[in-house]
């Protein structure tokens, strides 16, 4: 038996996290829900299926990922030691491809021929057309219009991989509208595709199932931290965009006495549009087939959001988030574009590494957080991604 | 007492199936489309559907997407909605019905929204991001306020969850005619007929079908099986920029009508 043992999912047999989650999604999508949450179901009780996960996961992924004590940033900050999860380090470039070889496998499994998905940096595009390719799959990929201007290579790098890099030119013409477009494409190509959703959002089973492949992260962390430290950190930090990286690495501590601190796009400002703190500022509504946090106007309306991080430019949170949030198992703050930048600079030259800007929230937060605590204490940050896509928006804000 | 909707469907049992028209609300303008909705009240639509337009209409196809986009910005929210209906209903006893997403009837408050529209004159409100397993708390406001039900079903509902739709619907059952988003099609879905069949057997309820209805000759094919047939995208896409000139728009209900005379 592997030792990435599946994690008990953490909702209710109605896809609900508290009063969080859901399925609003129309009818004709429902059977498509129940297909695959009995999928899902029968894979995860099929030690054949998690074995060829654990496989592709290690010789294919290259995990685990190290958890590396960021010595340099330690030294430089006082106080608490600071390890980095190493997702940066995953195949692709990301923690995004932990998910797209989990829901490519299942969706050869249930035998579909098509993945669509949708992406707004591209790393969750190009992880999930990495995945097709492997597997054989034909590939669609839904892209607001906006994010193909300003994220052009991995535009090539998916087309590269076989797969169609399709516009999006309604609505704000980012990752919420690419979402709308690839909900549109499963309605009416129901019965040979997948759709695979890029983070814990979505209607159930989607959030269950998301989080169940990204858990890996923590899984590995629990094990690293005993390893070297002979004990669970004092905080873990990681950025929340759907929150799919930061669900990963919280789920194996959640009520295991970490401080559990997810950090949201706080953008420029605190004005609608100006952010993606859909925690942090906004208010529970339905968005794309789930109930949670979400960003709106008086009427219901959902508003622009604005994030230096292409992918934390999301209006909406996974529901299993805004549980958290309610019942205090986690902490939600902001960091604003320039904290992150800072941050992204700072660990550049620190510690040679060039994290995502995403990622680059989370290392802000433990930045400010770290010399406060004491020196026998210590924190983990999840570097979801690396930043080689972000050199030209960093180069532009100077 | 039976509502206006369901009054409807009694009434033309037997005779005729109802033609259910669509028009989003404030497009292009308010006024205007208050004027296309009276068009086709008067040319020949049973019952109306306002649309009450969300920021992300993901059962849409371009043209309800186009116009949502153009009502939210000529001023649509949730109060001007109601009010609009008000003023409609003042000239009408014919059905009039809101379709919207669920979330701008959340965010306005279940009972509140309930309780408003019936205060309002209307009938029903359709909301298609609300499957029969996320629908209880809304028909609980429904039935306290007066105000018809209607839940949806495709051709993918199994029978168990047909029989759940018919229960949980007091005004119509909303059957989708194909797999897809709302838009005009060329021709109607060969798997129609087995899948209206289904639903007889298992739901007491009218059966209206929509979805990418867009000629008079679908709505005859769609009206012989069906209790109602509902046309959306096919008509507000005749609406021009300013929507005073509707012309188009009247001979396309008046011929959808006749249609369905038998």
């Amino acid at each position: 038996m592997s030792e990435e043992q599946a994690t008990v999912p953490g909702c209710d047999r109605n896809g609900y996290f508290g009063d969080f989650g859901g399925q609003f999604i129309p009818e004709p999508l429902m059977s498509a829900l129940f297909e695959l949450e009995r999928a899902f179901s029968q894979a995860m009780k099929d030690s054949s299926f998690s074995e060829r996960l654990d496989r592709l996961r290690r010789e294919y992924a290259g995990r685990p990922t190290p958890l590396y004590l960021a010595g340099n940033m330690t030294e430089g900050l006082g106080g608490a030691r600071v390890y980095l999860k190493r997702e940066d380090l995953c195949h692709t470039g990301s923690h995004k491809i932990n998910n797209t070889l989990g829901q490519s496998l299942l969706a050869a499994r249930m035998g579909k021929r098509r993945l669509i998905a949708e992406t707004g940096a591209g790393q969750h595009g190009v992880a999930c057309a990495t995945a097709a390719a492997l597997m054989g799959l034909e590939c669609a990929v839904y892209m607001g219009e906006v994010d193909i201007a300003r994220q052009e290579t991995n535009v090539f790098r998916m087309e590269l991989l076989g797969a169609r890099v399709i516009p999006v030119e309604s609505g704000s013409r980012t990752l919420k509208d690419a979402i709308n477009e690839a909900f549109r494409d499963w309605v009416t190509n129901l019965k040979g595709t997948h759709y695979c959703i890029g983070s814990v959002v979505g209607p159930h089973p989607f959030p269950m199932m998301v989080r169940e492949f990204q858990s890996v992260i923590g899984r590995e962390t629990i094990k690293q931290c005993l390893d070297k430290e002979g004990r669970l950190p004092d905080m873990l930090v990681a950025c929340v965009g759907g929150g799919s990286n930061s669900i990963g690495i919280f789920s194996p501590f959640i009520g295991a006495g970490p401080l559990l601190v997810g950090v949201e796009a706080g953008g420029s400002g605190r004005c609608p549009g100006q952010h993606g703190s859909s925690l942090t500022l906004g208010e529970v509504g339905v968005l794309h087939g789930a109930m949670s946090y979400l960003l709106q106007d008086e009427y219901g309306q959902v508003t622009e959001t604005h994030s230096v991080s292409a992918g934390l430019d999301y209006p909406g949170v996974g529901p299993e988030h805004s549980y958290l949030k309610e019942s205090g198992l986690a902490t939600y703050t902001t960091v604003s574009d320039s904290e992150a930048l800072d941050a992204a600079r700072f660990l550049s030259r620190t510690e040679g590494i060039l994290p995502a800007l995403e990622s680059a929230h989370a290392v802000a937060y433990a930045m400010k957080e770290a010399p406060r605590m004491g020196n026998d204490e210590f924190i983990v940050v999840c570097l979801s991604g690396r930043g080689d896509k972000d050199i030209d928006t960093m180069r532009k804000e100077g | 007492m039976a509502g206006r909707l369901r009054g409807m469907f009694d009434e033309l049992r037997g005779k005729r199936p109802a033609l259910i028209t669509y028009a989003t609300g404030y497009y292009p303008d308010r006024d205007a489309s208050s004027g296309v909705i009276r068009a086709m009240l008067e040319c020949g639509a049973d019952a109306v559907e306002i649309g009450l337009p969300f920021s992300d209409p993901v059962l849409d196809g371009k043209v309800i997407q186009e116009s949502s986009k153009v009502a939210l910005e000529a001023g649509a929210n949730t109060p001007r909605m109601l009010e609009l209906a008000e003023e409609l209903r003042a000239g009408t006893e014919k059905p009039i019905m809101v379709m919207s997403y669920y979330n701008p009837v959340l965010k306005y408050g279940l009972e509140s929204f309930a309780q408003d529209a019936v205060g309002a004159g209307i009938d029903a409100a359709i909301i298609p991001d609300l499957p029969i397993e996320e629908m209880s708390p809304w028909k609980r406001e429904c039935d306290s306020a007066g105000l018809e039900t209607v839940a949806f079903c495709s051709e993918t509902t199994d029978r168990a969850r047909v029989k759940r739709a018919g229960d949980l619907s007091s005004g119509f059952l909303y059957c989708t005619s194909l797999l897809g988003t709302t838009g005009p099609r060329e021709g109607v879905s060969v798997e129609l007929p087995a899948f209206i069949q289904r639903v007889r057997e298992n739901a007491s309820c009218p059966i209206a079908v929509g979805l990418g209805i867009s000629s008079p000759e679908q709505c005859r094919q769609v009206g012989s099986l069906a209790d109602g047939v509902i046309v959306g995208s096919a008509l507000v896409q005749t609406i021009s920029g300013n929507g005073r000139d509707l012309e188009t728009l009247k001979r396309m209900v008046k011929e959808m009508a006749a249609s369905l005379l038998i």
